[in-house]
């Protein structure tokens, strides 16, 4: 447990003295969803009605820009292999790792996204299930994305790949993301969506870890 | 049972007999399935001609789905019991996957435009096998960019593994997502019901795309088998 | 007493070696030499378990280190090709990462201080040159409670001063009845033996 908490701090201070972290991710995320109003129009009935989409789909691009740091940077300078060999189980690792890069890229992105949603004239009454459903959310974005940064650790231009390869395995995240705050504006209850995310974050808690930790183990052999 | 189809040589062996028959029977059967497509089932009342399309749509959509099915088992074979040609049997199955996935998204929407004016719909199966092409996408690129072909080998059975539980939820979701954003007309490409004189060329269809994958499946191991030895070999001239 | 048998490594469909045999007995340092290419390093990650033998077994004291991988883990010290250093980080507060992690104290000086980097124990790794960052890993050995040593061309970039210092360390380590198994080019001024490795056949 110690050293859990012990490689938590160390990746989340990294994140933060490398000043790569939290600042860019929301920067990138402010950007994206920015680029909406301009591509589509002012027009704020628009923007209501695409807004729960805007927000999730620019958080999911966010969060696959970061995931490169998670095992790239570990690997090519030799701490993955001690990271492999310590008491810690490789799983552990993995999970410890993948909070770390949550607390650095999904919490920024949680707090940016009320803001975001209000520039984007989103109704009130979606900003609780916004919240809820990206806390659910971002978690899951960051340990499906580490199946994929171990998939392709070691990878020449591995980022496209890593997008190819984790993007398709978001998308039931982003329509019940989307559906839960949709579901909250109109009436109909933002529950049973929010439900369905946390199933779909304990599925990922479980096996998640388990699939990251096998692909790491194969490359480095 | 494993353990008889484990020894490449042998696996070689009993592959290169069956591939005659397979190729036959992938001739008989698509002749017999596009003749009743083209010539037998009578124009539907609604979509006149243009139902014929979905003799070719629907079985390729089919068999997009069970050729992942078919390399996930392959993968789980090639992880678990580290069966030898295992692997290469889900990497040879990814292309015609990826083929037969393109064929169906192309079929869909050329079936479309008659029908609908557009080229393309956003319904919950179409939507799927989109999001199905870009995980064989995924799939045969992870191959490609991993040099080491035993590591390759392995890291591709894994996302196979991964997509293949996905892939249910996956599903499950777009059908959520289309039922939550269902327009008012329904559109179902698949056409309400299914009469027993559309049913008999469908199921041959499908036999004989079933075939015609068994046929390339086992020219592309075949090829696989003979690439992997000319590998060993010159590795074994270089250590020589 | 570590030990291997008939172990065969497969690296990207190449054999590097097959029925290789090594036998490391405590006090005793194997220094494993031989080519580019033979496999000395492909032998320690092996050793360190990173890499699965294609076939073979690797014993501790007659039981396979199969039966108790994280018994083996714990036992170990590995030092690879990179250091494994974090540049934002001093060299204090990466040495006391790794000990901390392998449930070591958190008091890294008397490691520091081994390998003569006691002035350098507040500057952040990123100012180290590729010298001192291979004494901070080195550094490592001195902090843990690690048996086993398994050391891939530990002495390279290190000045003669350095390599006096990593001898004393590993003599001492030898001396209470430690392992090392090493693979090197260079001159290492250790009790023990050698293990010549020839490119792609069988070992002596």
């Amino acid at each position: 447990m110690k050293a859990f908490v012990r490689l938590f701090a160390r990746d989340v201070g990294l994140a933060f003295r490398h000043g790569g972290g939290a600042g860019l991710a929301i920067a990138f995320f402010v950007l994206a969803v920015t680029l909406f109003p301009l591509g589509i129009g002012p027009g704020p009935e628009i923007l209501a009605r695409v807004g729960a989409g805007v927000v999730w789909v620019a958080a999911l691009l966010a969060t696959l820009l970061s995931l490169d740091r998670l095992f790239q940077a570990d690997y090519e300078d030799g701490s993955l292999d001690l990271l492999a060999l310590t008491p810690l189980p490789l799983e552990l690792t993995v999970l410890a790792k993948c909070a770390a890069h949550w607390a650095t890229t999904g919490v920024p992105l949680l707090v940016a996204a009320p803001i975001l949603a209000l520039l984007l004239n989103l109704d009130v009454a979606g900003l609780g299930a916004l919240l809820l459903a990206m806390l659910l959310g971002t978690p899951i974005l960051s340990i499906v994305g580490a199946i994929g940064a171990a998939l392709t650790v070691g990878v020449r231009r591995g980022g496209a790949l890593l997008s190819i390869l984790v993007l398709p395995l978001y998308v039931p995240v982003l329509i019940f993301g989307v559906a839960a705050i949709d579901g909250a504006i109109s009436g109909l209850g933002a529950k049973p969506h929010l439900l369905v995310l946390g199933a779909f974050l304990l599925g990922a808690l479980a096996l998640g870890p388990w699939a990251a930790a096998a692909s790491l183990r194969l490359n480095l052999d | 049972m494993l353990h008889r189809f484990a020894n490449p040589a042998r696996f070689g062996r009993i592959i290169a007999a069956i591939l005659p028959w397979s190729a036959g029977l992938t001739v008989v059967l698509l002749g017999v399935g596009l003749y009743m497509a083209l010539f037998v089932v009578p124009p539907d009342y609604q979509q006149k001609e243009t139902v014929r399309i979905m003799f070719v749509h629907v079985p390729a959509a089919w068999m997009a789905t069970m050729i992942y099915a078919v390399m996930a088992v392959a993968s789980a074979t090639a992880l678990v019991w580290k069966h030898p040609v295992a692997d290469l049997t889900a990497k040879a199955a990814a292309p015609i996957g990826a083929g037969f996935t393109f064929t169906a998204l192309a079929t869909g929407a050329l079936w479309g435009q008659p029908m609908w004016g557009t080229w393309w719909v956003w319904d919950a199966r179409l939507t799927s096998v989109l999001i199905l092409f870009f995980l064989y996408l995924g799939y045969i690129a992870l191959w490609e960019a991993i040099e080491d072909p035993g590591r390759a080998a392995k890291a591709a059975a894994i996302l196979a593994l991964v997509g293949a539980v996905n892939l249910p939820i996956i599903k499950f979701s777009v059908d959520w997502w289309n039922t939550l954003h269902q327009p008012s007309s329904i559109l179902k490409l698949s056409g309400s019901t299914i009469h027993a004189s559309m049913l008999y060329p469908l199921l041959v269809m499908i036999a004989g795309f079933t075939a015609y994958f068994v046929t390339v499946l086992i020219i592309r191991i075949q090829g696989e088998l003979a690439a992997r030895r000319v590998r060993a070999l010159s590795l074994g001239a270089a250590d020589a | 007493m570590f030990a291997g048998n008939g172990l065969a490594c497969v690296r990207g469909e190449r054999r590097v070696f097959r029925a290789l045999d090594f036998v490391v007995a405590p006090g005793e340092a194997l220094v494993v030499q031989g080519p580019n290419g033979a496999g000395k390093s492909s032998l320690l990650r092996l050793a360190a378990g990173l890499l699965k033998p294609a076939a073979g077994m690797l014993t501790w004291n007659g039981t396979p280190v199969d039966a108790d991988p994280d018994a083996h883990r714990a036992r170990l010290g590995y030092v690879g090709h990179l250091d494994a250093v974090k540049p934002a980080l001093t060299a204090r507060e990466n040495l006391a990462f790794w000990t901390g992690l392998a449930g070591g104290s958190a008091e890294v000086g008397p490691a520091l201080d081994a390998m003569g980097l006691a002035q350098l124990a507040d500057v952040r790794a990123q100012f180290l040159s590729a010298g001192e960052k291979r004494r901070l890993n080195l550094a490592r050995l001195a902090a843990s409670a690690a048996t086993l040593w398994l050391l891939d061309e530990p002495t390279v970039s290190l000045d003669q001063a350095s390599v006096a210092r990593f001898t004393e360390l590993a003599r001492a380590h030898l001396a209470s009845g430690g392992l090392i198994m090493a693979a090197t080019h260079l001159p290492l001024d250790l009790p023990g033996r050698a293990l010549a490795l020839t490119a792609g056949a069988r070992a002596a």
